[in-house]
């Protein structure tokens, strides 16, 4: 008697997916003749483990998960190391490098190919891509102690490599084109936190890096980057992405979108050939990790075995496989409708935690440093629980989620009496309450007694709430940055300072941010403290700008602008004028106005003209006039000596100087000036953040006076002989309250603040005058350069004018 | 049924920034925030007619850059004390791309 013949089944590509449903095919006792092909020269391993083997911590060996015997066992013959170069849909013939085979199922699970960035060098011996075996061992080949490596893109797969290389000694910079590490699955706080771990460990990570060429003669040996920073290099890995490997399917004419598109039970276009693993694309989805292809390898075993099954993708989790940075991510935390964030942050160590919520869902987790939790929420997401009933107290994970009502101050109540609460001054929560017990009701008083929340400040939070519990009630809150942080703008800038905090990720995870990324209110501040302290680290962002700064005019009423070009010490020439005439003209500027910082004012222009108009207005020789930021406005000046039968010094001269010196600083708010020949004092000198009034054995300096909504009449600082002493005093004092100054605190707000004695302290000191213009210096080594220049540039015009216009489109 | 537009890359906009579409009937604008999502709401604030892509984007709301006036870009309603809401737009990304349900070509002046 005869058996009809076993269809035969198949299968191109030995990978994780295709393991796994020949796992659950054969298991069912498979009634199929199954040949299987791979590409590389052996069968199935653990392909995500290929990081452990790359550090060292596993051998090869340890991530085989099918080896000979299993495949034999199994009865499917394998053809390992042999690529399928063709599949003929109508003769149902696969084209193998040694030879054809029919089939009447195929399957195709090719996996993908990494993406190279196309520049030059790319070819070149010692550049190479992380996906299999081959590139790791390549890897552990090129590792020698001392040796130096490059990464390019810092996503799960480029660190891994980084990680591993750095753990074989090699040298390891890190290239990443995102503004902060794994931004797929990171949100900026987790990413800084896993970039300062990286950097501990002794791996440089460059954000923001776009790589321009791979330099080298016979091999790589050294990485270009568009900024024009070198980085050497004996090994180079692109690990920036990867493509579905579809190349098969495109030529044969399966339907190919992205990936090689199948339905719910993973059929393609043609019925008799399946499609599965990373190389597919379900309901316009691509899939990179490995969760969700082991569902789809079950559907279609199922699918072969003639069992009904439909493949649904779930959500996915994230974890980074690199020794000692313990990050988590789950679900969206980045889509959808009327969000909320709960945000919780230790700063002292290290830890961050963002739960996104739609409704009464967990939609998104997002954690750094204590990840324990990760299961649990990610459960909650899959499942969709309702958590309205634990909202308060969510974050802090299962441990909190008693029955019955939960309190949020629970977490602090629960805390025994030794508990410490501020890790810098070991104060317990105990001490806390005996001297709130004491009469101390505020939170200076705490501090001054028990010194809680007096040296780094991260625990103020901590210490209100015990206080609150010991108190039955709220605290006397002191006056915060914003609603975003317990802490006030001096704490804030100490903080910076001592920690050396050189981004807003930075301080928002060091201070104990309770929002993701700030509010209006903070981040024009934090922008300000971070290039004033940090001025050749820290970037400017303009995003964290009010619009007058962003868009370096001032706005109007009306949605058009002013623009105010610089007329040093309220100097100019015919030809300036001609100019700026001409340049209301041909801009139809509606008013031209004489300003009263002896400037002229062109009101009333439209946002796509301030390039052009500013090109003009560079053509003749001008530069920003800064009319609009908290930064040096104007030097008034009067005649002074050159023309003035009264003048004692060179006031015109000195106001130049002193403008020249300054422009383009950025200050806590505006900086005037006015210098005056005598005291007629006609510059109103003794009105503004500094005053000059030349008498004749020299120079009067007076600071702090205003004429806004108050009118300070200035107050003497010093009187010096020389004009460079003048000069070196000005500088002295703007670049103290550069970086002391709360944001939006003029001059004279900070000296009562501080008291003008203190302010004398500093500067009577020589060293530190000179400290503090050397400081002063540096900064506008980067900062005394036109903003007008720079955007009128062609490329940097684009932002100035719409998107799009949709004005000519046809309504329906 | 939304019937999308595709207006410009994601990367064309700023991140925590604003770009403007001019239609017929004003501007609209296009609002990126930190975590990648685009928002479309009327360039137009309710109290005095500030230009709201000028405001600074925190969260997933915006500060009106004229008097301080804060919206959820996700309703268009005015947070805090103050009363009043703006038009909000379909608006999505898809493939790296920022797409815009048409009814604002067709929409007539928010009132
Ligand atoms: C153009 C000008 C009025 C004029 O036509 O003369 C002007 C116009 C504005 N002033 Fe002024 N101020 C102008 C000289 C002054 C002066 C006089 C001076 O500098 O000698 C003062 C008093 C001196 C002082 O600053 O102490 C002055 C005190 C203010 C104040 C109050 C500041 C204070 O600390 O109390 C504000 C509000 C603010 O800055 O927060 C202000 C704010 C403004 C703003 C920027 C309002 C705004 O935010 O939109 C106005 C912009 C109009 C525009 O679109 O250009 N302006 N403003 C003057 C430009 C000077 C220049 O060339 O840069
Ligand atoms: C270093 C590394 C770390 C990773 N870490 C994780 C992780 O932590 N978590 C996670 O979920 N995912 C991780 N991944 C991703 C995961 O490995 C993939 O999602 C998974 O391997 C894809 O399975 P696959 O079967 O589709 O493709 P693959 O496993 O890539 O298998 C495809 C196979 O097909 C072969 N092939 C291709 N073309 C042909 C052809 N024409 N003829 C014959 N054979 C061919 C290839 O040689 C390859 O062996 C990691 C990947 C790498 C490289
Ligand atoms: S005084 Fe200054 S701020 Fe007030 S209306 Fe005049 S220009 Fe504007
Ligand atoms: S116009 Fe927007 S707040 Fe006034």
């Amino acid at each position: 008697m005869m058996t009809a013949p076993k269809e035969r089944l198949v299968v191109i590509g030995a990978g994780m997916a295709s393991g796994r449903m020949l796992e659950v095919l054969t298991d069912a006792g498979a009634p199929y003749d199954i040949t299987l092909f791979n590409a590389e020269p052996r069968g199935n391993y653990n392909r995500i483990m290929l990081s452990p083997v790359l550090s060292g911590e596993k051998t090869y060996e340890e991530i085989v998960t099918h080896d000979d015997a299993w495949y034999a066992e199994r009865g499917i013959t394998t053809r390992f190391g042999e690529h399928i170069v063709k599949i003929d849909r109508k003769a149902k013939v696969v084209t193998g490098q040694h030879g054809d085979l029919p089939y009447d199922k195929l399957v195709i699970a090719t996996g993908s190919a990494p993406f190279m960035i196309p520049v030059v060098g790319r070819d070149l011996p010692g550049v190479i891509a992380y996906r299999d075996l081959d590139d790791t061992n390549t890897m552990i080949a090129a590792a020698r102690p001392g040796a130096e490596a490059v990464v390019i893109g810092g996503g799960l797969l480029g660190l891994e490599a980084a990680a591993g290389l750095q753990m074989r000694g090699m040298k390891v910079t890190v290239i990443h084109i995102m503004g902060h590490l794994m931004e797929r699955q990171l949100d900026p706080s987790a990413g800084y936190l896993l970039q300062k771990a990286l950097e501990a460990r002794g791996i440089k990570v460059h954000c923001k890096g776009a790589t321009k060429a791979i330099m080298g003669e016979d091999r790589a040996e050294a990485v270009l980057l568009e900024d024009g920073t070198v980085y050497g290099a004996d090994l180079v890995v692109m690990a920036v992405g990867i493509r579905p490997e579809t190349r098969l399917a495109n030529d044969a004419g399966i339907e190919v979108e992205r990936g090689i598109t199948v339905n719910d039970q993973l059929r393609t276009s043609d019925p008799s050939i399946y499609a599965l693993g990373e190389c597919v694309e379900h309901d316009k989805q691509l899939f990179g990790l490995v969760a969700p292809l082991y569902d789809q390898a079950k559907v279609l075993a199922a699918e072969l075995l003639g069992q009904a099954s439909a493949f649904q993708p779930v959500q996915t989790a994230t974890k980074l496989k690199v020794t000692g940075c313990d990050l988590f991510s789950a679900g969206d935390f980045a889509d959808g409708e009327g969000r909320e964030d709960i945000v919780f942050r230790d700063p002292g160590r290290g830890i961050y935690k963002r739960l996104v919520l739609e409704g009464d869902r967990l939609v998104g987790a997002v954690m750094y440093g204590d990840t324990a939790d990760g299961n649990w929420f990610f459960g909650l997401i899959k499942d969709q629980t309702d958590v309205s009933a634990m909202r308060e107290t969510l974050i802090f994970g299962p441990a909190f989620q008693g029955g019955g009502s939960v309190d949020p101050m629970a977490a602090v109540a629960a805390l025994p009496p030794d508990a410490e609460i501020c890790g810098c001054n070991g104060v317990c929560k105990g001490k806390i309450m005996e001297a709130v017990a004491g009469g101390a009701d505020s939170l200076d008083k705490v501090r001054a007694t028990t010194k809680a929340s007096a040296s780094c400040g991260t625990c103020t939070g901590l210490v209100s709430q015990v206080m609150a519990l010991t108190l039955g009630g709220a605290v006397q809150t002191k006056d915060c940055m914003c609603g975003c942080t317990d802490l006030t703008h001096e704490d804030v800038r100490r903080l910076i300072k001592a920690k050396g905090l050189k981004s807003m990720p930075a301080v928002m995870q060091e201070c104990g941010w309770t929002t993701p990324d700030g509010c209006a209110k903070c981040r024009p501040a934090l922008n300000f403290y971070l290039l004033a302290d940090w001025p050749l680290d820290y970037r400017d962002d303009r995003q964290a700008r009010f619009v007058n700064e962003r868009n370096h005019a001032n706005i109007q009423k009306d949605g058009t602008y002013s623009v105010v070009p610089r007329m040093w010490g309220g100097v100019t020439t015919p030809a300036e004028l001609r100019a700026i005439a001409d340049a209301a003209e041909k801009y139809n500027v509606p008013m031209v106005k004489v300003t009263g910082g002896q400037r002229i004012d062109l009101l009333g222009v439209r946002k796509e003209d301030l390039p052009a108009m500013w090109a003009d207005l560079n053509d003749a020789g001008m530069v920003s006039g800064h009319a609009y930021s908290k930064g040096l406005r104007t030097v008034k000046t009067c005649v002074g000596t050159e023309f003035c039968r009264f003048g004692t010094q060179d006031s015109t001269g000195l106001g130049i100087r002193l403008e020249k010196l300054l422009w383009g600083s950025w200050t806590p708010h505006k900086v005037k000036l006015g210098v005056s020949g005598c005291p007629r004092n006609c510059a109103e000198a003794t009105c503004k953040d500094v005053g000059i009034v030349c008498v004749d054995s020299g120079y009067q300096i007076s600071v702090s006076g205003a004429a806004g909504m108050e009118v300070k009449e200035t107050e003497a600082l010093v009187t010096v002989p020389t004009e460079d002493e003048a000069v070196e005093w000005t500088a002295a004092f703007i670049q103290l309250y550069r970086e002391n100054a709360r944001y939006l605190d003029r001059a004279w707000k900070w000296t009562a603040r501080v008291g003008l004695d203190w302010v004398k302290d500093h500067l009577s000191d020589p060293e530190n005058r000179q400290a503090l213009n050397e400081r002063f210096e540096l900064s506008q080594s980067v900062y005394r350069k036109d903003p007008w220049a720079e955007h009128a540039k062609p490329g940097a015009r684009d932002e100035f004018s719409p998107l799009a216009d949709c004005r000519l489109e046809a309504a329906e | 049924m939304t019937n999308w537009i595709d207006i410009a890359a994601l990367d064309d906009i700023p991140q925590q920034g604003a770009r403007l579409i001019r239609t017929r009937t004003g501007c609209v604008a296009l609002f990126r925030t930190h975590d990648d999502r685009v928002f479309a709401l009327d360039d137009r604030c309710p109290h005095k007619g500030g230009p709201l892509s000028e405001g600074i984007v925190a969260g997933h709301t915006i500060t009106c850059p004229l008097h301080n006036w804060v919206f959820d870009l996700n309703t268009g309603i005015a947070q805090g004390a103050d009363d009043g809401s703006v038009a909000t737009y379909p608006a999505k990304i898809e493939n790296g791309r920022v797409l815009v349900g048409s009814e604002i070509i067709a929409r007539r002046h928010a009132a």
